[in-house]
């Protein structure tokens, strides 16, 4: 990591409520979902925070709502110090220059209708006054970066792969030369050799133009491959977050520690199903989260405490956060 | 001990508009009782094919097995009619698939699916059938089963699902349960306890299991051998030691490269396979893997290097792997 560490994006207690309608001629708001519910934390410029959990438990939706593309229900997201919450329409959409998405389905997120070259100066043309041959040039250019033949510029999407695709969402990322990419289970849909290479690409270019990312996926392994930091998100609460090589090899959360032994390792030598920490039952619904820790069904070591009061999400040594009532400093 | 299936030389086919898919290439394999048989590859590499040619559940047309012939218990599948197919099918092979939430019938009770099976299968009673179901529910880990044999699927979670399928197929005690990447549409803490169930199940009724995935930490831990799958061929098989630890083929080894390892230092590069596989229309004359490797010679790309066994019950499909074991040595 960088010495200074400085913070880019600073989200504090954010939190985003989806409201659940019942009735058919009468909608009334009855019930909310808490996707995400009172969560904190930094990305440091020029790192890449991972961000791991599995479905439901409101990883995408905290990337979609530090970029507002979400309006969060309460809470503030800082980008370099200015709180998004406070600005107007206008004001977010120049910043939403600095900050772009890509997205997990290679397939949905690019119009079929457009080709490659207007996808990727579509940014172009909402935050810049370039000219046509600017553009024509900035497209060409960005395609020689993601890897992809600069000639393809009059192609249709159909006409891509998956990974090539993948590319082609990045490249339309990349336009508009943002400081935060946010990358919403960029691989999860590709084949295991597609993967590495859009992983490697990813890494080449925050190498190359000082990119900072949010990486969100399930695939643990995948996630500390490419991330300095990760948080673990579990019904719409951070459980742990520490450095890539901390929460791997000293884990202090329950939830974490049966992530982690859940993983396959593809080695038959260290296969490790036999120790392996098998969690009972499924996720609860986030409409009615239980009482007290939201983990508190699924613990292995939940106490009476856990069924009363949410712990704390609190850094129990450096850098280290963690939301247990039972984590200790070994 | 004889084989439980075997398989030789199986061609299958789908003739679309673009051209004739030449979806499965000629494999031929044997399974034996009670063995745990992995099948890995990316999507398009024949593994789901290959596995519904078994079942005979290949839509003719546009399918077309072209060739081959499948010996299950001493019978060829392939030369059955639609009746006595139909008695082997969830019968003595039975199959989960990969979407629990679109395999079960949503009008219908998960009970009564169940019971259906019985009663063609088993000749039971819908009373006896109920009894049965409910049992079945019970072995496969469903709290409560007495009771949520009368709920209908969508009153189950995605895990809950799978097992309700995996209960399904055992109904009848089959002697081959082909698993068609049952955990790729659910979260690794429920993947753990879907794998953990099967081989438990594998265990004390000595059936047969084929497992296709995607996944190699998946057959890493749990297969006895393994087909490595590309194009259409099998290009690798043999056990989890060999594939993974002496591995052979260069796709095999790109695979296992293009994995991040638990125990890397940060800043490792992965090591991807470059390209894309073959268009399984326009078939390569060659090696189906040529375009990719990294030791290809002339002669791989007029020759196609059939499956040879390299060392006892090791299989690889490569002209160069004695070479290129003593390249990789140095």
């Amino acid at each position: 990591m960088n010495a200074e560490n400085s913070t880019l994006v600073c989200v504090r207690n954010l939190r985003k409520y989806f409201a659940v309608t019942s009735g058919i001629l009468f909608k009334r708001q009855t019930k909310y979902v808490k996707a995400v519910d009172d969560v904190s934390f930094d990305i440091y410029k020029g790192e890449t925070l991972g961000l791991v959990g599995e479905t439901g438990c409101g990883k995408s939706t905290t990337g979609r709502t530090i970029l507002h593309l979400y309006k969060p229900t309460s809470g503030e997201v800082r980008f370099n110090d200015v709180d998004l919450t406070d600005l107007s329409e206008n004001e977010l959409r120049d910043m939403r220059q600095r900050m772009q998405m890509i997205f997990q389905d290679p397939y949905a997120s690019l119009n079929p209708r457009m080709t490659v070259g207007s996808i990727i100066s579509a940014p172009l043309d909402v935050h810049t006054n370039a000219s046509k041959t600017e553009k024509r040039d900035r497209v060409q250019e960005l395609l020689k970066i993601v890897g992809l033949n600069p000639d393809f510029v009059n192609r249709y999407p159909h006409e891509f792969s998956g990974g090539q695709r993948q590319r082609i969402g990045i490249a339309r990322a990349l336009a508009v030369n943002p400081d935060l990419i946010i990358c919403d289970e960029p691989i999860s849909s590709l084949d295991v050799s597609i993967q590495a290479q859009v992983v490697n690409l990813l890494e080449e270019l925050q190498e190359k133009l000082g990119l900072t990312y949010l990486f969100i996926a399930h695939d643990l392994s995948m996630v500390r491959h490419i991330s300095d930091r990760m948080a673990v998100m579990y019904l719409g609460k951070i459980m742990e977050l520490a450095d890539r090589n901390e929460i791997y090899l000293h884990p202090l959360h329950p939830y974490t520690r049966a992530l982690m032994s859940a993983v396959p390792i593809p080695d038959p030598d260290k296969a490790n199903r036999a120790e392996r920490i098998l969690l009972e039952g499924d996720i609860p619904s986030p409409i009615n989260p239980p009482k007290g820790c939201n983990f508190n069904t699924r613990c292995p070591i939940a106490t009476e405490i856990c069924f009363k009061e949410d712990p704390d999400y609190r850094e129990l040594t450096s850098d280290h956060f963690v939301a247990c009532h039972h984590a200790k400093v070994e | 001990m004889d084989a439980l299936l075997k398989i030789e030389n199986l061609k299958t086919r789908f003739h679309t508009e673009d051209g004739v898919v030449k979806a499965v290439n000629g494999i031929s394999y044997e399974m034996k009782k009670g063995e745990v048989l992995g099948v890995v590859g990316e999507s398009g590499c024949g593994k789901s094919v290959h596995a519904l040619s078994i079942m005979r559940l290949i839509q003719i047309p546009p399918g077309e097995i072209a060739d081959g012939v499948i010996w299950f218990e001493g019978r060829n599948l392939l030369e059955l009619d639609e009746n006595e197919i139909r008695k082997i099918r969830g019968s003595d092979i039975a199959m989960v698939f990969q979407d629990p939430m679109t395999s079960l019938n949503p009008v219908y009770t998960v009970g009564f699916q169940i019971v259906e099976a019985l009663k063609l299968h088993k000749n039971m009673s819908e009373k006896q059938g109920k009894v049965r179901a409910a049992e079945l529910l019970d072995l496969v880990g469903i709290p409560d089963a007495k009771k949520r044999v009368d709920n209908y699927p969508h009153q189950f979670s995605g895990g809950m699902r799978q097992r309700a399928m995996i209960a399904m197929a055992l109904s009848c005690s089959p002697k081959l349960l082909i698993a068609d990447e049952p955990t790729t549409a659910l979260d690794v803490t429920i993947q753990a306890q879907i794998v953990d169930l099967v081989i438990k199940l594998q265990e004390e009724m000595g059936m047969a299991v084929m497992w296709i995935t995607h996944d190699l930490g998946v057959v890493a831990e749990m297969a006895q051998l393994i087909n490595v799958m590309y194009a259409g061929f099998i290009i690798e098989r043999g056990t989890a030691q060999d594939i993974f630890k002496r591995t052979l083929h260069p796709y095999t080894m790109g695979l296992l490269a293009s994995l991040p390892s638990i125990d890397e230092a940060p800043g490792t590069k992965l090591i991807s396979i470059p390209g894309l596989p073959p268009d399984l229309v326009d078939l390569p004359q060659g090696c189906p893997f040529y375009a990719r490797c990294i030791y290809r010679k002339d002669h791989c790309q007029k020759n196609r290097p059939g499956l040879e066994e390299a060392k006892d019950g090791h299989y690889v499909a490569c002209w160069r792997w004695d070479e290129i074991k003593v390249e990789g040595a140095k």
